[in-house]
């Protein structure tokens, strides 16, 4: 019988005096924003005195946490009651602050009103909303909208518990250097260069479209009328054309060689922006992910179900683009036949890609190589019969409503509520493990043809199970440590965190050789013996 | 690897007494070789758990679960069955087991695999409600409770347990004298640069205080049965406390041969088949002690990789292959604090005739390497290191091919498994080895591409 003791409660957290402050004055900050949110119906002055005191009482809370948390102990890994704390042991604190989240991603997406927005005198801003209006003066010289009070929010999150995170892993080059460019890439590419974008005139797009790191397919919408009509809109020009060109580049050759080098890590733990929120403030939920094999099936198909979904979606809504009379991209693709033959070659791209990596690769899981072919290859039959037959969408269905219904379940409901929202009881790597269509995409390059791999140092694994439980990822990470097999994971991250718990030396992220990489029988390093059959290991 | 009922009945049955790591290992190497029908007993737990984390469990790192390596299911989808009771006796004639519960067990071939015992200090007090040491599940409950609402502890014995004892108190904020018999941490094993080391790490923690050089006299306990202090021996000291943790080693657990025809010595004693003097009865892990040691090699060594060499031996044997227990050069790891430490070859306590050493130290004071090689032809021995990584492939191959010292520094980087962007110290290291021993070697220059990719 398992003790659970968050519940008995025979082991709490003990918290020194420079945590309690530090939780307090975190608690101020907190207080101020439910304040805000609270009253949306009203207007709470000075705001100009409020918003600087609570971005301050984050700050100072948080920093005085984490200096009472690991001030007295030489820089190590310390994840001392971890499973006793009623925030990180899915008990009561995680329940309330999973309702919170939940509740504030709810008023974001669909009523944006109960933050504030809008309410005031001819469409200006209250509560919670009003808030953020100095600062986006400030940046943008106009009021603020939800967007960019929960950009803030994120930013901030990232840098506050960025800094907590510097200091818990002080011994640890590899965390240091990632965690820097976690926060720099939120900071300046995710925050600021679409301010400074927007002051330049690229104004159609807001917070999320003008982010140079946010790639195809994980900004869906990159590639839909929506968004590459103003992007090749005179008015928008050079910046317009440039983040076309870039996107594409960044999704057709950048992601798959970079990825090919380095691993997905490159994308998912260094630059990514839910990426980064998870590294940072989703840190102390990272051992909540589940480990099981129905979880890892789960995870299987339900992210390359959402990875093809978005490549459907794509094909549809382009289709229909260019069947349009007349679509602002002719300049660059003269016509309607050109479109579509894109189409096509996008289709017998992805096709060759899977038939390629499944003749080039060996193990079990090379079979499910074959279902993206086969699924490759139904689409494009089903565009060709549409499009002879000169029908108007590519599989049946409406497109505008295709991406509604993808706007809706997965970019509103699982990156954001089960994503972020269920940080406290689900762990922080939901949307990145389950749903994520560029960890999806990457993923396969990561498993069949990469550089990327954990090393298993010999025999010298104990089978603790640190890296299995601090694996945000889900993965099992002992099961082939165990025996002396590297990890080579579509999943993995690449976080470090694995290498960074293990208390034998056991693990180490490395690029190297393809040769050897995937080692399914390897004989377990220290035991001389002669062996019956060499391929039991 | 399902079978009939008629088949199970006919295959032959290994009972194992144990589901630690030597044990769980056979059971699984059988059951890849073969379909013979598998038994695996433990009165400790009834599904394989890591025994070297359940410092982790106490400091809440992770449940208790989480120290299971395969989920329980595991074990049925592998046809090996799963009895969670205690032996009481064996009965070698008839090759039949009694269970505490009552069962009795037909075996084709017995394996023992069960571990340790914590060694007893045998002093005066030891019997009183606070004083325990640390091996088993159960030590662990106990733990958990006898240390709750304390204050206050002292841990006996300078070793491995002692020193996760420490830090398991330490993180539920309970202080600590601990008290070491040696001159230095871990004094029997280590060599007194790398002890030294260790114990400045040791003195980093707050809340912990060492005692080198001092032994226990009395365990004194209050009215109500409980520990409530400790007299030293040397020092005469009274140390008020609520805990004392006993750390001073384990022994073979043999319990299970009693009134047994089975040969013990200190451990249960095997041949390098690992087979008892008794026809179909093996024994394997901690609890054996060899006959004939292998050169070099200690008659009782028990950590978890021979443990689990072991299983990985015993099972070609028992399916149609006699295979010598050959474990290849030794290494081992443990980590003291936040302090990591590994081992390759031979390094022993004092340096052996013949031997030379070089001991480096960092000059950040964060690493300490400690190479033996042979005094003739520089062939590498054996290698101790803390606070960096090696790689187990490179080492080991390294002592098989009896590679010289100056090869062994000169490649030094390619064989660290610190996590990319880690400083790296192979400049330093030849540095002070060339003025120390005078010599004049020169690290192997790494390509610009080499660079690129190992970061």
């Amino acid at each position: 019988m398992e003790t659970n003791y968050s519940m008995t409660g025979d082991a709490g957290q003990y918290l020194n005096y420079w945590q309690k402050v530090g939780l307090a004055i975190t608690g101020i900050g907190l207080f101020i924003i439910v304040l805000f949110w609270g009253n949306w119906n009203a207007q709470i002055e000075p705001a100009w005195f409020f918003l600087p005191f609570m971005i301050t009482a984050l700050a100072v809370g948080t920093g005085l946490y984490t200096w009472g948390s690991y001030k007295n102990a030489p820089a190590g890994i310390k994840n001392n009651g971890v499973y006793f704390n009623p925030l990180t042991n899915r008990g009561s604190l995680a329940w309330v602050s999973g309702v919170l989240l939940t509740l504030f991603y709810v008023s974001l997406y669909w009523y944006p009103s109960h933050l504030g927005l809008g309410l005031g005198a001819n469409g200006s801003n209250l509560g919670l909303v009003a808030l953020f209006d100095g600062l986006s003066h400030l940046f943008r010289n106009k009021d603020a909208d939800q967007w960019f009070v929960y950009g803030t929010f994120y930013t901030l999150a990232i840098l506050f518990l960025g800094a907590k995170f510097l200091v818990k892993y002080r011994h640890n080059r590899y965390q240091i250097i990632r965690t820097l460019v976690v926060m720099f890439s939120q900071l300046v590419f995710a925050y600021f260069l679409p301010f400074i974008l927007e002051a330049l005139g690229a104004n159609d797009g807001g917070y999320y479209n003008l982010n140079p790191v946010n790639y195809y397919p994980l900004n869906y919408s990159f590639i839909t009328p929506d968004r590459i009509d103003p992007m090749v809109a005179e008015v928008n020009q050079p910046i317009g054309m440039a983040y076309l060109v870039w996107g594409i580049i960044g999704f057709l050759i950048l992601t798959p060689v970079v990825t090919y080098y380095l691993g997905k890590r490159w994308y998912c733990s260094w630059f990514c922006g839910c990426g980064g929120l998870a590294e940072t403030a989703g840190d102390s939920f990272r051992h909540l992910s589940d480990k099981s094999v129905a979880a890892w099936k789960i995870e299987r198909w339900v992210i390359h179900s959402v990875m093809v979904f978005v490549f459907i979606m794509t094909l549809a809504v382009m289709y229909t683009y260019f069947l349009n009379q007349e679509f602002a991209l002719q300049f660059v693709v003269p016509s309607r036949g050109v479109g579509m033959l894109i189409l096509f070659g996008w289709i017998v791209l992805g096709l060759g890609a899977f038939l390629g990596l499944y003749f080039k690769n060996k193990g079990k899981s090379r079979k499910y190589l074959l279902v993206g072919a086969a699924v490759f290859t139904f689409l494009g039959i089903l565009m060709l019969v549409n499009y002879s037959l000169g029908k108007h969408e590519a599989f049946g269905i409406a497109s505008y409503k295709i991406k509604e219904w993808y706007g809706f379940f997965i970019g509103a409901i699982f990156s954001g509520i089960i994503g972020v929202g269920f940080y406290p009881l689900l762990g922080n790597r939901v949307w990145c493990r389950f749903g994520c269509p560029m960890a999806g995409y990457m993923g396969i390059i990561q498993r069949f043809k990469s550089r990327f791999r954990i090393t298993t140092n010999g025999g010298q694994c104990i089978s603790c199970g640190n890296c299995s439980t601090y694996c945000e990822q889900g993965i099992d990470v002992r099961w082939y440590a165990q025996r002396g097999q590297n990890i080579v994971r579509a999943s993995c991250v690449g976080c470090g965190i694995c290498s960074a718990v293990c208390p034998r030396g056991v693990l180490k992220l490395e690029n190297g050789p393809e040769e050897g990489r995937v080692n399914d029988n390897p004989i377990l390093l220290g035991n001389d013996m002669p062996r019956m059959n060499p391929n039991v290991k | 690897m399902k079978t009939s009922l008629t088949q199970t009945m006919a295959m032959e049955h290994i009972v194992i007494i144990g589901n630690g790591i030597a044990g769980s290992t056979l059971a699984r190497h059988v059951r890849k070789l073969s379909n013979k029908r598998i038994t695996m007993i433990s009165a400790e737990h009834d599904n394989f758990f890591s025994r070297t984390a359940l410092m982790y469990v106490y400091m809440g790192h992770m449940r208790f679960k989480d120290t299971e390596p395969y989920p329980k299911s595991f074990w049925a989808d592998n046809d090996i069955a799963l009895v969670h009771d205690k032996v009481k006796c064996i009965d070698v004639q008839h090759q039949v087991l009694s269970l505490e519960k009552g069962e009795r067990l037909a075996y084709d071939k017995l394996v023992l695999a069960t571990g340790s015992r914590p060694n007893e200090l045998k002093l005066k007090g030891e019997e009183l409600l606070g004083v325990q040491g640390l091996y088993s599940k159960q030590d662990l409950e106990y733990m958990k409770a006898n240390t709750m609402g304390v204050e206050h502890a002292v841990i006996v014995g300078g070793g491995l347990i002692g020193v996760e004892m420490a830090e398991m108190l330490l993180s539920r904020n309970i202080t600590v004298d601990f008290i070491v018999r040696d001159t230095h941490f871990w004094g029997s094993v280590l060599p007194q640069a790398d002890a030294q080391f260790v114990d400045q790490h040791l003195q980093k923690h707050h809340g912990l205080t060492l005692h080198f050089s001092e032994e226990l006299e009395e365990i004194l306990g209050a009215d109500v049965g409980r520990v409530k202090g400790v007299r030293t021996l040397h020092g005469q000291k009274e140390i008020q406390c609520d805990f004392v943790g006993v750390t001073i080693g384990v022994h073979p657990n043999i319990a299970v041969t009693f009134e047994s025809d089975i040969a013990v010595n200190r451990g249960i004693l095997v041949d390098e088949y690992l087979a008892t003097n008794i026809p179909n009865v093996y024994a394997i892990g901690d609890c054996t002690e060899q006959k004939n040691p292998l050169p070099g090699r200690k008659a009782i060594e028990q950590v978890w990789y021979t443990g689990r060499m072991m299983g990985e031996t015993l099972a070609q044997t028992l399916c149609g292959n006699p295979t010598k227990y050959s474990p290849g050069n030794w290494f081992n790891s443990a980590k003291f604090f936040d302090l990591e430490y590994q081992t390759y070859g031979s390094v022993q306590a004092q340096l052996q005739a013949g031997e030379e050493e070089f001991v480096f130290q960092s000059k950040n004071g964060k690493v300490l390497v400690h190479f033996v090689y042979e005094e003739q032809t520089k062939a590498l021995i054996g290698v101790n290191a803390f606070g960096i990584r090696l790689r187990h492939e490179v080492f080991d191959h390294w002592l098989n091919q009896q590679t010289p010292i100056t090869e062994v520094l000169t490649n030094f980087e390619s064989a660290v498994f610190d996590p990319e962007f880690f400083t790296q110290y192979g400049a330093e290291i030849i540095s002070v080895f060339n003025t120390e021993k005078k010599m004049n070697i020169a690290l192997t220059p790494k390509k610009w591409w080499q660079k690129l990719i190992q970061a």
